[in-house]
Formats: C-alpha cells, sequence, structure tokens
C-alpha cells in the first residue's frame, strides 16, 4: 500500500471509529424530554465546576508565572519542566495523594487537629476544585509564563529606560501578556474539566457533585438504562463539542507579536518585598504539587513488597493495552499529521469524551458479542484515539519543517513513497515519535475511563484495580499500587522519550 | 543538442519570468542577475518545483515541462539541506543509485569509488558532524556526479565557503563535468567565480532571461541592471 493509500485509510478508520459509535448514541439516545431534574442539576454541576477550575487555576496561575519569570532561583528549569508532568500522571495515583495531604487522615487535617480545629472533608464540589486545580494549575502556569517569554526583549529596555513605575509596567507589558494568554489558558481548563470523569468517580458523587459523565456512567452500571446513557452522551458531546469549538477558535490565533530577540531579560529593580512575595507563591505552588507525588512514593514505598497478585495481573493487562494502544495511535497519527485534513480529523479526540465513544462501542457491540469481553481492546482503541491529537501536534510541524527543509533535495534525488518515510521522514522524525509514544502510553497506563463502564472482576486494568482498592477502604495496597502505577506511567514515557532523543543525529 | 527554453514563462505569485534561449549541451554557464531577479526562480522551472505557465523546456528531443523534479534529467545542488544528516556521507551518496535498505556489492563499490575521486577515499561511514564545510561540498558533488544526469544546477553551493575552497570547488565541478560532459548551470553572485567557471554566462534582470553573452564582456560592460547591482 503507498503512503498516499495508508492516510486516506486512516483517515477513514478514525472518522468511523469516531462517527459510528456517536451514530449509535443518538440512534439509542431519547428526546431532550427524557431527561430528569438530575440529569439537569449534573449539567449545571459540570459546567459550574469547570468554571471554577478554570477561574481558580488562572486566578494562582497569574502570579505564579509572573513569579517563575521573573526570579532566578536554583531548580528554576526542573520546576518548570515538573510543571508539565501532571499531564501524564495517572488521575487516580495524583487523588490519592491528594487524599494523603488534603484527606480526612491527611497531614493537613492531622495538622488542623493538632492545633483544635477541625479536620477537612475532600468529598463534593471542593475536592474536585482541588483535584482540577491541582492538574490545571501547572498547565494554565505555563501557558501564561509562555505569553511572558514571548514578550520582546525590547519591550523591557524601552519600560527600564523611560523609567516607568509599577502602574505603567502593568499597563505597557503585563496587561497585553494577560490578555493574551488568560483567555486561553481559561478555556483550556474549561473545556478539559467538563470532561471530568476520574476525578468526579472518586470525589464526587452523589446529587450534589455529579457530573455529566459520571452520569452517564451511574445510567450504565447501576440504572443499566442505555437509553439514557446514551441520551446523556448526547448532552455531553453538545455542549463539550461547543466549548472544544470555541476553544479552537480563540487558541488557534496565530501570535503576531514579534521581537528581535528571545533574550530573557527583566530589568526593573526588585525591592526585596517582592522578591519575598514571589519565592512564597513559588514554594506554596511547588509544595501544593509536589506533597500528594511524594506522599504516594513515602506510603507506596514499603507496600510494594507485599502487593495482591491482583494487582499484578492487572498491571499487566494495563502494560499490553498501553503498548497496543501507543502502536495504534501512532499507525493512524503518522499519516494524519501529514496533511490538513488528516490533523483535523484527529482533533476528533479533543470534543469527544471517552465515556461518550464508550457508550456507542457498547451499543454497537452489544448485539454480537459480549462487551465485557472486549473490555481491554475497546479500551485500547479509545485511548489511541485520546492520545490522537496530541501526537498529531507533535509530529504534524516536525514533518512540514522536514519537507520544508530537505522536501527538493529529496524530490530531486526521485526519493518517494516508501523510500521516502524510511530514508527521510522516520529518522527525522525520532523526537516527535518518541514523545508521542511516550505520552500516548503514559496516558493508556493511567487512563480509568471507558475501562469502568466495560470492566468486570477478571479483566481490570491497574488504575481500576487500584480504584477497586481505594474503594475496598484498602488503603495500603491501593498506595502499593499507585507507586506501581506511578512508575509504569513515568517509566514508559521516559522510555519512549528517550529513544526517539538517543538515536537522533541533527 | 541542447538545452533550449523557449517562449518559457515562470509566474510565482506576482512575479513573472520569461525565458528563450539555447545553451549548448556540455557548456558550463554562470547564471548573473541581481538579487530577487529570478535567478533561483529559473532554477525551480528547469528542475521542476514551478510548473511554467507557457512554453518548453527542450533536452534532448525532449520537454521537460511536466515532469517530476526526480524524473527529469537535472541534478541540483542547492544553497543548503543537500544532504541528510542524519546518515553517512556513504549513505547519502547511495541514495544517488538506489533507494533500496542496502547496497548492493557493485553499488556499494561505486560509492567508495566516487568518494576516492573526490579525494574522500574511505569516509564511507562518516557521519556528516564530523566532516568539514568543503567535505560536504564534496560529498554532494559526489552524489552529483553519481547521479549521472546530464544536466547540473548549481545554485551558490559553495557561498558558505573561504575563498581558496571556493576556487578549489570550482576547479572540481569543471573538471568532473567535463569528464562527463555534463551541461552546467550555476548562479552566483561574485563575478570572479563566474569568470572562474567558463566564457559563457547568461543574465537574469528585468522579469527575463538574457544570453548566453561573453562572460568577459557582461562584465565589463555590464547592462544598467546588473551594473548597480555589481
Amino acid at each position: 500500500m503507498a503512503p498516499r493509500a495508508l492516510a486516506i485509510t486512516s483517515a477513514g478508520l478514525v472518522t468511523a471509529l469516531v462517527a459510528i459509535p456517536l451514530v449509535a448514541v443518538f440512534d439509542r439516545a431519547g428526546g431532550i424530554a427524557t431527561l430528569n431534574a438530575a440529569d439537569w442539576a449534573a449539567l449545571r454541576f459540570t459546567v459550574w465546576q469547570a468554571f471554577l477550575s478554570a477561574l481558580l487555576s488562572c486566578a494562582f496561575a497569574i502570579p505564579a508565572a509572573r513569579a517563575l519569570h521573573r526570579q532566578r532561583f536554583w531548580g528554576r528549569e526542573t520546576l518548570i519542566t515538573i510543571l508539565g508532568a501532571p499531564f501524564i500522571l495517572p488521575v487516580i495515583v495524583a487523588i490519592l495523594g491528594l487524599l494523603a495531604v488534603f484527606g480526612r487522615e491527611g497531614m493537613l487535617s492531622q495538622a488542623l487537629m493538632f492545633i483544635g480545629l477541625p479536620r477537612i472533608h475532600i468529598y463534593g464540589l471542593h475536592g474536585i476544585l482541588l483535584a482540577h486545580v491541582f492538574f490545571n494549575l501547572p498547565l494554565a502556569i505555563r501557558l501564561i509564563l509562555q505569553g511572558w517569554q514571548d514578550v520582546p526583549a525590547e519591550r523591557f529596555r524601552l519600560v527600564a529606560q523611560l523609567g516607568l513605575g509599577p502602574a505603567a509596567m502593568f499597563r505597557v507589558v503585563e496587561w497585553p501578556v494577560l490578555k493574551k494568554t488568560v483567555p486561553g489558558a481559561f478555556l483550556v481548563v474549561f473545556v478539559v474539566c467538563l470532561s471530568s470523569f476520574a476525578v468526579a468517580l472518586t470525589l464526587g458523587g452523589g446529587p450534589k457533585a455529579t457530573t455529566v459523565e459520571l452520569a452517564i456512567y451511574q445510567a450504565f452500571r447501576f440504572d443499566f438504562d442505555i437509553g439514557k446513557a446514551a441520551t446523556l452522551a448526547v448532552l455531553q458531546l453538545g455542549f463539550v463539542g461547543i466549548a472544544a469549538a470555541v476553544l479552537m477558535r480563540l487558541v488557534g490565533a496565530p501570535k503576531t507579536d514579534v521581537g528581535l530577540g528571545r533574550e530573557q531579560v527583566f530589568l526593573r529593580r526588585m525591592t526585596p518585598m517582592r522578591k519575598l512575595l514571589d519565592l512564597l507563591v513559588i514554594v506554596v505552588v511547588a509544595s501544593f504539587l509536589l506533597l500528594p507525588i511524594l506522599s504516594i512514593v513515602a506510603a507506596g514505598v514499603f507496600e510494594l513488597p507485599s502487593l495482591p497478585s491482583s494487582v499484578f495481573q492487572s498491571a499487566k493487562h494495563s502494560l499490553i493495552v498501553a503498548l497496543a494502544s501507543t502502536a495504534l495511535c501512532l499507525l493512524f497519527a503518522l499519516p494524519l499529521a501529514t496533511f490538513k485534513l488528516g490533523q483535523t480529523i484527529s482533533l476528533f479526540g479533543f470534543a469527544l469524551s471517552p465515556l461518550v465513544l464508550g457508550t456507542g462501542l457498547f451499543l454497537l457491540i452489544q448485539p454480537y458479542a459480549n462487551p465485557f469481553e472486549l473490555a481491554l481492546v475497546v479500551t485500547c482503541v479509545t485511548n489511541a484515539l485520546m492520545a490522537l491529537p496530541f501526537a498529531v501536534r507533535a509530529i504534524g510541524p516536525a514533518f512540514a519543517q522536514i519537507n520544508a527543509d530537505y522536501g527538493r533535495t529529496a524530490d530531486m534525488l526521485n526519493l518517494t513513497g516508501w523510500a521516502r518515510w524510511r530514508w527521510l521522514y522516520l529518522p527525522r522524525l525520532r523526537r516527535p515519535i518518541g514523545f508521542s509514544a511516550g505520552l500516548a502510553a503514559a496516558l493508556s497506563m493511567g487512563d480509568l475511563g471507558v475501562i469502568v463502564l466495560f470492566a468486570d472482576p477478571d479483566r481490570a486494568t491497574l488504575p481500576l484495580q487500584m480504584y477497586r482498592l481505594m474503594s475496598a477502604y484498602q488503603m495500603e495496597a491501593a498506595s502499593g499500587a499507585a507507586l506501581l502505577l506511578l512508575m509504569l506511567s513515568l517509566g514508559l514515557f521516559w522510555i519512549f522519550d528517550q529513544g526517539g532523543r538517543r538515536g537522533f543525529r541533527a | 543538442m541542447a538545452l533550449e527554453l523557449k517562449d518559457l514563462l515562470l509566474e510565482k505569485g506576482d512575479f513573472s519570468l520569461t525565458a528563450d534561449l539555447s545553451l549548448e549541451a556540455g557548456s558550463l554557464t554562470s547564471v548573473l542577475g541581481p538579487s530577487g531577479a529570478g535567478k533561483s526562480t529559473l532554477f525551480d522551472g528547469l528542475a521542476g518545483f514551478l510548473e511554467p505557465n507557457r512554453g518548453s523546456i527542450g533536452f534532448d528531443g525532449l520537454d521537460l515541462a511536466g515532469l517530476e523534479p526526480g524524473q527529469r534529467p537535472i541534478a541540483v545542488l542547492f544553497q543548503d539541506n543537500n544532504l541528510f544528516p542524519h546518515l553517512t556521507a556513504g549513505q547519502n551518496i547511495g541514495l544517488a543509485l538506489s533507494h533500496k535498505r542496502r547496497l548492493s556489492k557493485a553499488d556499494a563499490a561505486s560509492v567508495d569509488a566516487v568518494l576516492e575521486r573526490v579525494d574522500l577515499g574511505g569516509l564511507a561511514g562518516r557521519s556528516l558532524s564530523e566532516l568539514s564545510g568543503g567535505q560536504l561540498s564534496r560529498v554532494s558533488l559526489a552524489r552529483m556526479l553519481l547521479l549521472d544526469r546530464p544536466i547540473w544546477l548549481l545554485d551558490e553551493p559553495f557561498s558558505a565557503l573561504g575563498p581558496s575552497l571556493k576556487r578549489d570547488m570550482l576547479a572540481l565541478v569543471k573538471e568532473m563535468a567535463g569528464e562527463v560532459e555534463a551541461t552546467v548551470l550555476m548562479i552566483t553572485h561574485d563575478p570572479s567565480d563566474a569568470l572562474a567557471l567558463s566564457d559563457s554566462a547568461i543574465l537574469v534582470a528585468d522579469n527575463k532571461v538574457d544570453g548566453p553573452f561573453n562572460t568577459t564582456a557582461l562584465l565589463a560592460d555590464p547592462p544598467e541592471a546588473l551594473r548597480r547591482y555589481l
């Protein structure tokens, strides 16, 4: 098969994998009228918690990004790198970590009790917000920090030369940065939180804290009402789709602010007070992000030797699913990254939530086979589709750059078809391919989404097994499983990413 | 036999270039003209990266217009990115012969021989980062030789080299082109390069290609557009 044929096949296949389950969902869904008060409450809650999550993440990210931009301290680069880690952190691991710090038996509650104050209640809206801020604050910081770094060095010089005061400084430099970055960051966090499932599953629940995704799951597993699940899926698809479309519109806009150098300067003199405040912000943010993870490591390390065999069994499932899902994701991503329409098709994963897709796949499989037996296959395919937009976004620009640089030489040598992939594209795409593979593997490894819909006791993945241990209050085993999951997720990412970097000759 | 451009019209956005000329096969010709006059556009048209809006590019009884770049009897040396940095010198040259995963014994021997020819004997296994600028130019020339195409287009390929290295490379080009009787067109900004290459030059200016002229005469009494540039 020629590369072009593969590109068309991939585009068709991905479209079909998304569209056919959707058709099944629409076909099964009842009208708006079948939604009851609880469903509408779930919709309101979903939007409200996403709004608050985005608001809080941005509110904390603004001072943190400013501090990270203008202060130089030991470990700054490392901290900025770590800000990228929550993306590949399994949600369930982070939640256990947050419980260890902020939960009823957590460090903070203990400290509060010590000074005679009541413990914290983490379940409900504020628990969900806590987890969402934990995951999205780093993302918001990175987006806003990027805005700071894109400010032309000349502008800082100008400010220094003119001797502008804080108010003018804000107007000339800071306000434009915030105006350019914060709406985008807000929307990204908002859209991500609209599809929140694992966080709502573990920290929310009950009539007051149920998201639409969680309601789909509950309709499925508790009420066995697949028609209701389908109706909710259509609802979810509708508003996430709209929000995602708005996001693409706003954030997709090209950057226009061009300076001569990207030199990092911040010439204004810092008062000691300002410096102290900045460092305080950094310490608070770093502790907030690092303490939960460190507590997982501390609690899990002694449990590793005595983990039940069910944990290792599920870890094996997860590894197989993750590797297969990574292969599938790359198989789709490489051809799709080569053309505009393919890149657009890959974005379906953004607008579509795993549970909507899962509902559709369930409906499709049910007449022919036992969906529960196919749990791992469905999880593998869904995870591949969810990682696809990120993979295509990493590979697409690199692919275009290769053609811009070496396309003519390759054309002149008549290097076409597979030969072109073998001699030019694949070796030069090593880094983005390695990075994408790492991302796909880690995301799949930590996924706690569609598997929850389909799982039976025999076919658990590690995140699901960990969730079951937590639900059964087997916290020791859960922390051991959490550490194992953390190591596997980060380890997979590291191995693939390094594999891409190692053999690369620039 | 000759390279004949008949009533050729090349358009790139708002820019257009016409050419109507004939170059003898096996001749060496400098391409002179102000920056932005369309020298590279002319090469794009010849090499097949830009489809002509009108006219023909005749060579050896064949109209080249409409052929894919890789199908034309033309080898190009670009200003940069001629070689794939992730491959060794030998692999880069080998792509002129075969796109298979491994070269046949005979092909590998040809690669070694052509490396010998450009004074890089035994360096087939070197990665490009281990080679100097001059050596890289030699690798590109070696591949050009092995591609075995009758027309060579050189788009200022040695501009990054120092004066004495550049002289060496020009001498090598002349020598090698003479051996295989290649028809050579070379874009240059430097009058001394043009004089060193040959006594034939064409001028790209005012949206058209003119010539061929005698290089010495052209440079001694350049037309207005070229004089301003020089």
